[in-house]
């Protein structure tokens, strides 16, 4: 049944795959760039400024994402005892990292000029704090065990801990006052952001994937090249 | 179908989980007060007494009622339904307009004045080129 996963399989794909994935980053990144800063209009209210939502908005999402699913293959890999997903969720879990950063940071960029301060201690920014923290606590994990069974059960539990915070993320804006403005993107019902920027934003956010994608491959490679030296043949 | 050590860390993860979140849901709960942000003019009102402490006062800037005068600022956050007459000297953010969203920190003199400190915009989810703008402004 899982013969697929066996390592020398995986990487023959995942050692090809990230030229074509870099390739294909710098085409929608650069697209997606061109549609940001050039094609986009500015904004009525905030002019020029709304076009740091364009790096701002992809990165939290991204790095949303990108817990939720390490919180996921940790569930699954610990109940089901699959190597694999620790593996691909420690190869994941960097790329997260950076994009939660990127997003604080630029959130903060956005912020002076637009409300007026570069932090404030509303729920929505803290809880992505803490959604930082919770990445540095699973990196960390993954540096402090060598024993294999240990960091597989302490790395998720740190992600079934983390990922409590990820619903307060999304909703923190409805449930309480907070400076920072709801969600201007509705799935259900219509957005409240006009086509010609929505574009731009999506663009960006399918760039961001690709390069979370592009580093995963790059990271799971390192940790596929470790099991083969290892001499195991299997995950 | 699946063994039994597979079942129990299923029930396992599920108990952590249940546990987590109701912990997490009392915790928020009984710290809603600390968590807002910002108080709106209708809960300054129905505070009992004037708090002495640094507190932050959040709504719309009333229509016509920014008033300037030498270094003084003044103007009304109202949330439809109360209002408040803050008065601030010092820099505003750009955003800071009539009919916009604004987070004014300072003390309370009194459940209808309020001293700012600092003055923040809190700008809506509604973003659109300035031409759209005109276009719904003009329907």
């Amino acid at each position: 049944m899982f013969k697929f996963l066996e390592p020398n399989r995986i990487f023959s794909i995942t050692s090809k795959a990230p030229r074509y994935v870099f390739i294909l980053f710098i085409i929608v990144f650069f697209i997606g760039l061109f549609e940001a800063l050039v094609l986009s209009p500015e904004d009525y209210k905030q002019s020029h400024s709304v076009r740091i939502m364009y790096v701002h908005v992809p990165a939290a999402w991204i790095s949303i994402g990108i817990f939720s699913t390490i919180t996921f293959l940790s569930i699954i890999g610990y109940i089901f005892k699959i190597k694999n997903f620790f593996l691909i969720s420690k190869s994941l879990a960097p790329s997260g990292l950076v994009f939660n950063v990127i997003a604080l940071v630029t959130g903060s960029i956005w912020g002076k000029p637009t409300w007026g301060t570069w932090w404030a201690w509303d729920a929505r920014i803290t809880s992505m704090l803490i959604l930082a923290l919770f990445y540095l606590m699973y990196l960390i994990s993954w540096r402090i065990y060598d024993d294999n069974d240990k960091v597989y059960k302490i790395s998720s539990i740190i992600t079934i801990f983390g990922i409590i915070n990820v619903p307060i993320i999304k909703y923190s804006v409805d449930w309480w006052n907070t400076l920072h403005q709801p969600a201007s993107i509705n799935i259900f019902s219509q957005s409240s952001i006009h086509e010609s920027m929505l574009l731009p934003l999506l663009i960006m956010t399918a760039a961001f994937a690709l390069f979370s994608l592009l580093i995963f491959l790059m990271k799971y490679n390192t940790e596929l090249i470790k099991i083969k030296n290892k001499g195991l043949d299997r995950l | 179908m699946y063994g039994r050590k597979v079942k129990l860390r299923f029930f396992f993860v599920l108990l952590i989980l249940i546990a987590l979140i109701l912990s997490v849901f009392l915790i928020l709960k009984s710290l809603e007060e600390n968590v807002v942000y910002f108080q709106s003019p209708t809960e300054i009102k129905a505070l009992e007494e004037t708090e002495k402490k640094k507190i932050r006062v959040g709504g719309m800037v009333k229509k016509n009622s920014i008033f300037i005068e030498a270094k003084d600022l003044q103007f009304v956050i109202t949330d439809f339904k109360n209002e408040i007459n803050v008065i601030y000297s010092g820099a505003v953010p750009n955003l800071f307009s009539e009919e916009k969203g604004v987070v004014a920190e300072g003390y309370l003199k009194d459940k209808n004045f309020f001293l700012a400190t600092k003055i923040l915009a809190k700008h809506d989810e509604n973003y659109m080129p300035p031409e759209v703008k005109a276009a719904l402004e003009e329907k």
